[in-house]
């Protein structure tokens, strides 16, 4: 036996792919405002969503006040309670949930994280970001327009959405529509950029099987939303055709007070059909880069590598591929086929599958690990556990039989709360607390962080468990005031003020962290470059932040997966993926 | 930057043919498609995306045609055009349809003699297949005028169901606008080829960045593309 020296360089292949070329800024303005950087991008995006999130938090505040104190607020009446539910699920879902996940940890991670200098079409990625903000601003404007936002709910369904019983039939249902089309072409130029930088522009050594699982779940979403936006997006051109120009793609013949409209022949159930084709994926296109994000902030604080690495991502991709065929699960009650309904609730229940193999994989991560109980893995065991009791939930809304009766009441309210609303938030709040010292170089403080986790944590539970409970009664969903029913027992009432002070206390609890994110902007500990001993490559770029082009002179050269920690005999608990590996020891031996 | 596309030669023998090779590179690094520049595998990935909208609107046409208690409209006599005395059903729409399909012929031209670095061909063949999308929207415009004067409007026509003029108008209009963002993109295409910036590795204006002949195939991606949409909205709109 010949003992080959053994060059770690040379096992890596050579380079086959060009450095992303850079727009190098050439004023205050290029730089910090039309910049072309992903990092400044992925902050404007995060910024304008977690604005426009603070508007629909504080519509969830007027909707609370009014249902737990109804006939105390004078200035919330129906109109203004059905326009308030309406924003707040449309700017959380969309402008909040999907833009921050995407457009704001996408672009911030993804470049980093797959040892790219930046995405590959910096232009396209600004253009993007000014698209999403032109959609927001629309979104806004209808706030002060004549008749107001829209009340149609968030789902929009025809033919109420575009009659004149629902508010905002002059101008809000024309500008949400709007600001739809607009956010869906914005997305499109920014999705286009995650993906193919995934797929094109990975460093060397960067296999698909060696990315960190924030990644693969960010590009899967983004690969989803890229095939579900279309249906959306058609949906809203349609209905605003028939808003504006009065075709009937959705409308059927109707009577409207006393008159024989000029709609007639349209399908109502065609925009469920389009709507659900995008909502139920839109559900997954938030789910998955929380599960990728989640998964790499419990392998990092409780320094132990991922169970079942390949099952992660195979998990990832068969939730993404299932999610296309299982939308008609929200169409029950709609009057399709009972065989659709079989069909639907066969899919539904097979996404358990792939969804419990990563929660198995999440707790035998835990198991025997060194957990740290940091503020980004407390927020990350509060996701695990949400997630769990929000998934049990929806086995009961999956099955025909147990949803026909829940349909409609404050049960799928509290349901999916749970499980798109809350779960994904707190994987939001951790992977803020995570990235916030690779971002700003500063450490958020702890003691504001921990009280922020037990507030929202156990304050999202005293909210919607007694919610849960109020949805078994019958309580509707969607009603402006209950008033008094035979089957309604007296202390739902108290229990709707209960749940009312607890959303405002949770409210609060945001308010300190908002202030914590400024506070340790100026006065937070230094970070240094990897305060959570982390192997992914963002926390070994040469400066942190990261400089202009991410790295310095030489991209990294990736070795290992993202998960070497605790390695038995290794100097440190971690090993960074571009730490080569160390030379046999027939290389060590042969050496002078 | 130019030679995105270059192999490195030494990786070459790994690629093997068939399943394993797709294995192969899917399990590399760098990238999950060898031999694709950026520009390329996004325009495939937006044509994919694309794909579902027309996909969706179709679909959202045909369904609205099965379900309309109204009797449809017969397309072959509402585009059928009286020229010389003779009735010829769907004329203007074979016209139209072998213009478009003509632009495509010109545009692989196009991409041929792009990759051959024939700079003014290159050009001039662009031009001809603008030339001819231009040809096809001002056709779509004649048609839509005739409809239009014959009373078809988006919520109403004269011969049956209003789903008609709602559809023909929604789906020709977006597939319109398709072509004629396409026509364009070409003629600024076609003027940086014209001025040689792909020879001298002329920067872009907004992005910095040197351009290079495979813009002229990524673009031939595109309109080959709005030319097949073209093809189903024929099939279904038209002919059924």
């Amino acid at each position: 036996m010949v003992d080959v020296p053994y060059d770690r360089i040379a096992d890596v292949p050579p380079a086959e792919v060009p450095e992303v070329e850079l727009y190098h800024p050439k004023s205050w303005w290029t730089q910090y405002v039309f910049s072309q950087d992903a990092k400044v991008i992925a902050i404007q995006y995060s910024l304008t969503a977690t604005a426009i999130g603070l508007v629909a938090l504080v519509l969830s505040w007027l909707m609370r006040l009014q249902l737990g104190f109804p006939g105390t607020f004078s200035f919330i009446d129906a109109n203004q309670y059905l326009q308030f539910i309406t924003m707040h699920g449309m700017i959380m879902v969309i402008y909040l949930l999907t833009a921050l996940f995407l457009g704001g940890f996408g672009n911030y991670l993804i470049p980093l994280m797959v040892g790219a200098r930046d995405m590959v079409f910096p232009y396209v990625n600004m253009l993007s970001y000014w698209v999403y903000l032109l959609a927001v601003l629309v979104l806004a404007s209808t706030f002060f327009v004549p008749g107001g936002p829209t009340g149609a709910g968030w789902t929009l369904y025809p033919p109420q959405a575009i009659l004149s019983g629902t508010p905002g039939q002059d101008w809000g249902i024309i500008l949400m529509l709007s600001s739809l089309i607009l956010f869906i072409i914005g997305f499109t130029m920014g999705g286009l950029n995650y993906v193919v930088t995934v797929l094109q522009a990975r460093t060397r050594g960067m296999t698909l099987m060696r990315m960190p699982l924030t990644v693969w779940g960010i590009f899967t979403a983004t690969v989803m939303a890229l095939l579900a936006f279309p249906a959306l997006f058609v949906a809203s051109v349609m209905m605003l055709f028939d808003r504006v120009l009065g075709t009937s793609f959705f409308m059927p013949a109707l009577v409207e007070m006393g008159q024989q409209m000029k709609y007639g022949g349209g399908s109502p159930i065609l925009f469920q059909h389009l709507f659900w084709f995008f909502g139920h994926p839109e559900v997954y296109i938030v789910a998955l880069p929380a599960f990728g994000i989640v998964s790499d902030l419990i392998s990092t604080h409780a320094r132990k590598n991922i169970f079942g690495y390949r099952m992660m991502v195979w998990a990832i991709v068969a939730i993404g591929a299932l999610s296309f065929i299982v939308w008609a699960h929200h169409m029950y009650v709609s009057g399709m086929h009972p065989h659709f309904g079989f069909f639907f609730a066969t899919t539904t229940l097979i996404i358990a599958i792939p969804t419990a193999i990563k929660v198995y994989n999440w707790v035998l991560t835990l198991w025997r690990g060194d957990i740290h109980l940091t503020v980004p893995m407390l927020f990350a065991l509060g996701f695990i556990i949400t997630f769990v009791n929000g998934g049990l939930t929806g086995l009961f809304l999956g099955n025909v039989v147990v949803d026909v009766p829940l349909s409609d009441t404050m049960f799928v309210v509290a349901h999916f709360h749970m499980v798109m609303g809350v779960a994904p938030i707190m994987v939001v709040l951790g992977a803020i607390y995570h990235w916030y010292p690779k971002v700003t170089g500063r450490m958020l403080d702890d003691w504001m962080g921990k009280f922020h986790f037990w507030v929202t944590f156990l304050g999202a539970y005293l909210i919607f468990f007694p919610m849960h409970y109020i949805g078994l009664l019958g309580v509707p969903r969607r009603y402006h005031e209950i008033g008094e029913a035979a089957f309604i027992p007296s202390s739902t009432h108290t229990l709707n003020a209960f749940i009312t002070v607890m959303a405002l206390m949770v409210g609060f609890a945001q308010m300190v962290f908002l202030f914590n994110l400024v506070w340790s902007y100026f006065k937070g500990r230094p970070s240094g470059g990897n305060p959570w001993r982390a192997t992914t490559l963002e926390w070994q770029t040469p400066e942190t932040p990261p400089g202009h082009g991410n790295w310095g002179k030489e991209l990294p050269v990736v070795y290992r997966w993202a998960y070497d920690y605790s390695v038995p005999g290794a100097e440190q608990d971690f090993i960074p993926q571009n730490q080569p590996p160390r030379p046999t020891r027939a290389v060590q031996e042969a050496a002078p | 930057m130019a030679e995105t596309a270059l192999t490195n030669p030494e990786k070459s023998p790994a690629q093997s043919a068939g399943w394993k090779g797709i294995a192969a590179d899917w399990s590399s690094d760098q990238r999950a498609f060898k031999n694709v520049s950026w520009g390329k595998a996004m325009m495939w990935i937006f044509l994919l995306s694309d794909t579902f909208i027309f996909s969706c609107f179709l679909l959202s046409y045909m369904t609205a045609r099965m379900s309309t208690t109204v009797p449809w409209p017969n397309p072959s006599e509402v585009f059928a055009l009286e020229i010389a005395g003779h009735h010829i059903p769907l004329i203007l729409i074979a016209i139209m349809t072998f213009v478009l399909i003509s632009s495509s012929g010109t545009m692989a031209m196009a991409v041929n003699f792009g990759y051959r670095r024939d700079r003014v061909k290159t050009a001039v063949l662009m031009l001809v297949t603008a030339a001819l999308g231009a040809t096809f929207v001002g056709m779509q415009a004649f048609e839509w005028t005739k409809l239009i004067m014959e009373g078809v409007r988006p919520w109403e026509n004269p011969w049956g169901a209003a789903q008609f003029g709602s559809s023909f108008f929604m789906i020709t209009g977006f597939h319109g606008t398709h072509v004629t963002f396409g026509v364009i993109f070409l003629v600024a295409i076609a003027r940086k080829v014209w001025r040689g910036d792909f020879d001298h590795g002329r920067r872009g204006f907004f992005t910095s960045r040197k351009g290079n002949y495979e813009i002229v195939e990524i673009m031939g991606l595109y309109w080959h593309f709005v030319d097949l949409v073209w093809v189903f909205i024929f099939a279904f709109f038209y002919l059924w």
